[in-house]
């Protein structure tokens, strides 16, 4: 039934809001999350290979660009969990205006404990 | 998304929110100490506590990364309902077994 | 000479293409303006749909440079970005000709959504006294002014992915009903609401509340309607 047959020029307007963005990066976060977990749950199954398995592991995320990979992966958890914190309230507290706001304010809060980590590894 | 579903992805949701802030700490003590996995398995290894609080965390994120993958599925790829549900019942099998392998490998003293 | 403005206008149905026309600017001109005068003045074929021209009924929704809007209410100096206008129809809505959208699948998840009043008693019995300040009725009253004009279904993304999802205007509609207490029909809304292409569906973007031209705000109607029908489910009233 739905049907979007014409082509026109996309004004990006409501694209671009910041309701819209948060919805695709906490999207798009559970999907990179779902993508990762199984790879850190048999990084961690290495250990019924031996112990060594799992510290030479840990031995070779010591460089940098693992350590700012795993910075981007504290930012999505913690970014997809706070986002959705935000829609929990929405759908079971009373409604309160000021969501791009709070949208805003997950994100950045997200973005801070990330880079503590980066900083704190290096 | 129906109402069931909603109720288990936002029950699952509800119930991950304290334990992926202590994951986050955790994360953070064991970065910030420097373990190696000696030292992590030493402490995880024979722990009731650590065997439930990661036992329950798989549980919780198989049941709810499936439901969002389907979510995914449904509204932007080709798939219908029924082969979109499908997927994501065998992708949260899959994270299942090997979260609670991966549990199993960690607490097994 | 007079300046002119350069409009782009849907021409065809499903297949078509946008042709350009030249309209005189005025001081003073809604989107609405442009369009009648293309019609009058050069193209007689030129379909479109308008009723008050007041922003009372909202017929007269299009897409203008890609967002859904009343183009009675849209003046031309806010919108017309370097002198050039694009004018489509409704989007996620299937096309008659032009300008113009078929509004039958919105009406009829309408019906869908059970956004019908059930009543429940009869001229006989009393007539039930209702607070206007008591928080359903405020709640219904803040859902209540929708006029159908379909600009929240043709914002939101979610009834663009997906073809099930009932859409804002049908749910803030069964909202308001949920919220009358002289309704009878609240079991089967709630189930009606609850099933796949229900409120669930709803991501909470907030391009409705954005969007509709009576400041409703869907999102909270819908936020409403979860909280609600999962009552219900928990309490086995619904499946």
């Amino acid at each position: 039934m739905t049907a979007r047959h014409f082509r026109h020029r996309r004004d990006l307007g409501h694209r671009r809001s910041v309701l819209w963005v948060a919805a695709l990066v906490h999207r798009l976060s559970g999907l990179a999350l779902a993508v990762f977990l199984p790879l850190h749950f048999l990084t961690l199954g290495l250990v019924l290979d031996g112990e060594a398995r799992l510290e030479s592991f840990l031995r070779w995320s010591d460089q940098p660009l693992v350590k700012l990979a795993e910075s981007g992966l504290v930012f999505l958890l913690l970014v997809h969990m706070f986002g959705g914190l935000r829609l929990l309230v929405i759908e079971n507290l009373d409604w309160h205006d000021g969501q791009k706001q709070l949208a805003t304010i997950a994100a950045a809060a997200s973005a801070v404990i990330a880079f503590i980590f980066l900083v704190r590894v290096f | 998304m129906n109402v069931r579903l909603y109720v288990w992805q936002r029950g699952t949701a509800a119930l991950m929110v304290p334990l992926v802030l202590v994951h986050v700490a955790v994360i953070f003590y064991a970065t910030r100490k420097g373990m190696s996995a000696a030292d992590i398995l030493g402490r995880t290894r024979g722990s009731i506590a650590w065997a439930s609080f990661y036992g329950v965390f798989v549980v919780a994120a198989a049941i709810h990364a499936a439901i969002g993958v389907r979510n995914i599925l449904t509204e932007w790829s080709p798939l219908d309902d029924r082969r979109a549900g499908i997927f994501a019942i065998v992708f949260g099998i899959v994270l299942l077994l090997l979260g609670l392998r991966a549990v199993t490998a960690v607490v097994l003293p | 000479m007079t300046a002119t403005l350069e409009v782009s206008l849907w021409r065809g149905g499903a297949e078509g293409r946008y042709q350009v026309y030249e309209v005189p600017l005025r001081e003073n001109q809604t989107v609405l303006d442009v369009v009648t005068w293309v019609q009058r003045n050069v193209d007689a074929t030129l379909s479109y749909r308008f009723a008050c021209r007041v922003g009372m009924c909202g017929s007269c929704a299009m897409t203008v440079n890609g967002r859904p809007r009343w183009t009675c209410r849209t003046h031309v100096s806010k919108v017309a970005a370097g002198g050039r206008l694009q004018i489509g129809p409704l989007e996620n809505l299937p096309v008659i000709k032009d300008l113009a959208a078929d509004m039958r699948p919105f009406f009829e998840k309408w019906q869908q959504a059970k956004g019908v009043f059930a009543p429940s008693k009869t001229r006989a019995d009393a007539i039930e006294e209702i607070r206007p300040d008591g928080p359903a009725r405020t709640a219904a009253d803040d859902a209540i002014e929708c006029i159908n004009c379909g600009v929240c279904y043709a914002a939101c993304d979610t009834v663009r992915w997906n073809s099930d999802y009932l859409g804002p205007a049908a749910l803030t509609r069964a909202w308001s009903l949920v919220n009358d207490q002289r309704d009878a029909g609240n079991t089967a809304r709630l189930q009606a609401v609850a099933a796949s292409g229900g409120c669930h569906a709803c991501h909470s973007h907030q391009s409705c509340q954005e969007h509709c031209p009576q400041a409703l705000n869907p999102t909270a109607a819908i936020a409403g309607l979860k909280r609600r029908t999962m009552a219900a489910y928990l309490k086995g009233e619904i499946t």
